[in-house]
């Protein structure tokens, strides 16, 4: 039995936007309420919506366990180079290195309250944007394992 | 005694959901319904976390376009992240041990579940 | 007779712990030096307006790698518990 079109067509035009407002979340961490952890778990809800409005054969197709995999470990490799970069500057491991003399994310903001500047904050848009492509594929992976659980015990 | 109940009302609705969990982990035997007594004894620490870092009056530690006042404490916010995710983590192991634990013994009675071996 | 016993023993730790948080100060925090530090001087010496995401990335930024690192085996033992038997192989314990 499947779900009926509408669902399968609503699902189908959210999955978009999930990920667009996940990707804006993760990007704009160091400015608004938010960072890695926040816009990987939004980003992973999009796609869990397109695994419950779908039978399992037809949402391999679109988002195939191998994709996700390389997306999780990358993102953490990212994190990891990220850290280690710090020392090849000279400074210790994981220290923000780009905001005192770097070239990308280096803007010097004033004290107190003022209105959000995207080219600050050196190190941390890096470090979210990993995060978030990490927790988006682990949490993925997760939900097609235990999918494939399910359709291996009905077969039986 | 009321004004009391209510100056510290997040703290009593922690230890309302702690004792709920509970007794919902001591009493149930269905395995996924002692894993959701389990999630709900989670949320109630995290919420005690966030409210221990609370000052009167206060806004949230963010200054983008932030209104006077006093800040709340950061630190502890940062803390029930950490405590999030590891509650993420700690749920999808338990739930695929379910999941393997009823393919094996075909029931997902705790009462039943004892063989230690084999 | 068990279900009373339960009951009765879990309405004395709910009546304890009720005790025991009445105390607790909310709103007035006892000791705030290092939040307050943080609090000043968080957009200097990191250029971020996010105080939280600055702690978790900037000032604790290690414990967000070992944080990072659980949510990876995490995966890792969801995928160990679903994985394919090969042709001829049952399940080890039987």
């Amino acid at each position: 039995m499947k779900m009926t079109k509408i669902v399968r067509t609503t699902a189908d035009l959210f999955f978009p936007f999930c990920l667009v407002f996940g990707l804006y979340v993760v990007v704009h961490g160091h400015l608004t309420p938010g960072g890695g952890f926040q816009g990987g778990a939004v980003m992973a809800t999009g796609t869990a919506l397109l695994l419950v409005a779908r039978a399992y054969d037809d949402v391999t197709g679109r988002i195939r366990k191998g994709a996700m995999k390389v997306c999780e470990a990358a993102g953490l490799l990212i994190f990891l180079c990220a850290g280690f970069s710090g020392l090849f500057a000279g400074r210790p491991f994981m220290a923000n290195w780009i905001a005192r003399d770097g070239a990308l994310f280096r803007t010097a903001i004033a004290h107190g309250p003022n209105a959000g500047d995207l080219n600050t904050a050196g190190l941390l848009p890096l470090l979210n944007f990993g995060v978030g492509i990490e927790v988006l594929g682990g949490l993925t992976v997760i939900l097609l394992y235990m999918l494939s659980g399910i359709k291996e015990e009905k077969k039986k | 005694m009321t004004s009391r109940l209510l100056l510290a009302l997040p703290f009593f609705t922690v230890v309302v959901l702690i004792v709920l969990g509970l007794a919902v982990m001591l009493s149930k035997r269905n395995v996924v319904k002692i894993l959701m007594g389990l999630s709900l004894m989670e949320s109630a620490v995290n919420l005690f976390l966030v409210a221990t870092g609370y000052r009167h009056d206060s806004v949230a530690p963010i200054y983008t376009n932030v209104p006077a006042g006093p800040m709340a404490l950061p630190t502890v916010q940062a803390l029930t992240l950490t405590s999030i995710v590891i509650g993420v983590a700690t749920s999808a192991m338990l739930l695929s041990f379910a999941m393997v634990i009823y393919r094996k013994y075909g029931t997902t009675d705790i009462q039943k579940i004892k063989k230690l071996k084999g | 007779m068990r279900h009373v016993l339960f009951s009765a023993i879990l309405l004395l730790f709910f009546g304890g712990l009720m005790y025991l948080a009445a105390d607790l100060p909310f709103g007035d925090p006892p000791r705030t030096d290092m939040d307050d530090y943080f609090l000043r001087t968080a957009q200097e010496q990191t250029g971020a307006n996010n105080v939280v995401t600055s702690i978790v990335f900037d000032f604790r930024g290690f414990d967000t790698l070992g944080e990072a690192t659980v949510l990876f085996t995490a995966v890792l033992g969801v995928g160990m518990m679903f994985r394919k038997l090969k042709e001829g192989e049952e399940y080890e314990n039987d």
